[in-house]
């Protein structure tokens, strides 16, 4: 399936680009456009004003995928946690970490494109998700 | 165009229209862009420098007031005088520094606190300066000094936690 979004990704498009890829569509193709006009018709856009796949209702577009595609995995829910505050930084949740991952996003999309910031992160994203599941499971910060 | 970095003397411009009632979207949305440190430039329309975290956030406010029932459009914008643009900045710059100032007096009132008070005011103004700095597109003076201030407050606390 193909699926586009805004060019130029921050921490939401990066970390969807990861959850799409890990649990709504292992094939996914990304297309990365300047103007909403320009998403393929085939293609389903996500984090772009005006489409299902945003923001709503105070949610980031991780989360809204969380919700829409029904995936209740508490661990991906304690990354959307994370990836709400480093994108939205409303405080909704208390996330020390956010502030530095967003700054480590911003940082890397200074120096390559979108395609190199796709798979940069995606380690960092498995590595996050490897450590919320041993937070989660030890009900503290792991080791 | 690269990402995310300021382009001089470029804005991005909310203008929005609200329904009165119900009156909660109308205020969420006020809140947030008051959170942001917008400029406001006339009813229903407000500004940022544009860099894309800034355009980002607007949009997605644009969207907001759609989905409350309003309208809203997002323009990228350039003053046509410089006199008028200094203008825009430098009310911002008082705004913020209007902010910094009351910090400034937290922590003055905090210096003579017993240690514990003093080092949780010194955390609560920490956050907060981190809030503030934020929103901070055109730094005034009092942001320094906001700054030393709350880590002389934190240094104090350090120092009496190691003797006692």
């Amino acid at each position: 399936m193909k699926w586009a979004t805004r060019a130029g990704i921050h921490i939401d498009r990066a970390a969807c680009i990861w959850l799409i890829r890990r649990a709504v569509d292992p094939d996914a193709e990304f297309v990365f456009v300047a103007d909403p006009a320009d998403v393929p018709e085939e293609a389903t856009p996500f984090d772009m004003r005006g489409v299902d796949l945003g923001h709503q209702g105070g949610d980031c577009t991780f989360e809204t995928i969380l919700r829409r595609y029904e995936l209740t995995d508490p661990v991906l829910w304690r990354l959307a946690q994370t990836v709400h505050e480093a994108d939205l930084d409303d405080e909704r949740f208390d996330v020390p970490e956010a502030h530095g991952i967003d700054i480590a996003l911003r940082a890397l999309s200074m120096v390559g494109d979108d395609e190199q910031t796709v798979a940069l992160t995606a380690p960092l994203f498995d590595g996050l998700y490897e450590y919320y599941r041993r937070a989660t499971l030890l009900g503290r910060e792991p080791a | 165009m690269s990402v995310g970095e300021s382009s001089s003397g470029e804005w991005v411009l909310l203008s929005y229209r609200m329904p009165r009632e119900p009156s909660s979207p109308r205020i969420a949305l006020w809140r947030k862009l008051k959170r942001l440190g917008v400029a406001q430039i006339s009813d229903g329309l407000v500004a940022l420098p544009a860099d894309a975290r800034t355009r980002e956030h607007l949009e997605w406010i644009a969207d907001e007031a759609v989905q409350g029932g309003g309208s809203a459009a997002i323009w990228i914008a350039r003053p046509a005088a410089a006199a008028q643009e200094r203008e825009l900045a430098s009310g911002m710059a008082e705004a913020r520094a209007a902010e910094y100032r009351a910090v400034l007096g937290a922590a003055a009132a905090a210096v003579e606190l017993p240690e514990a008070e003093r080092a949780a005011v010194a955390r609560r103004l920490r956050s907060e300066l981190r809030r503030i700095n934020r929103r901070d597109y055109f730094p005034p003076s009092e942001r320094e000094q906001a700054r030393l201030a709350v880590a002389g407050l934190q240094d104090t606390s350090a120092a009496e936690a190691v003797e006692s």
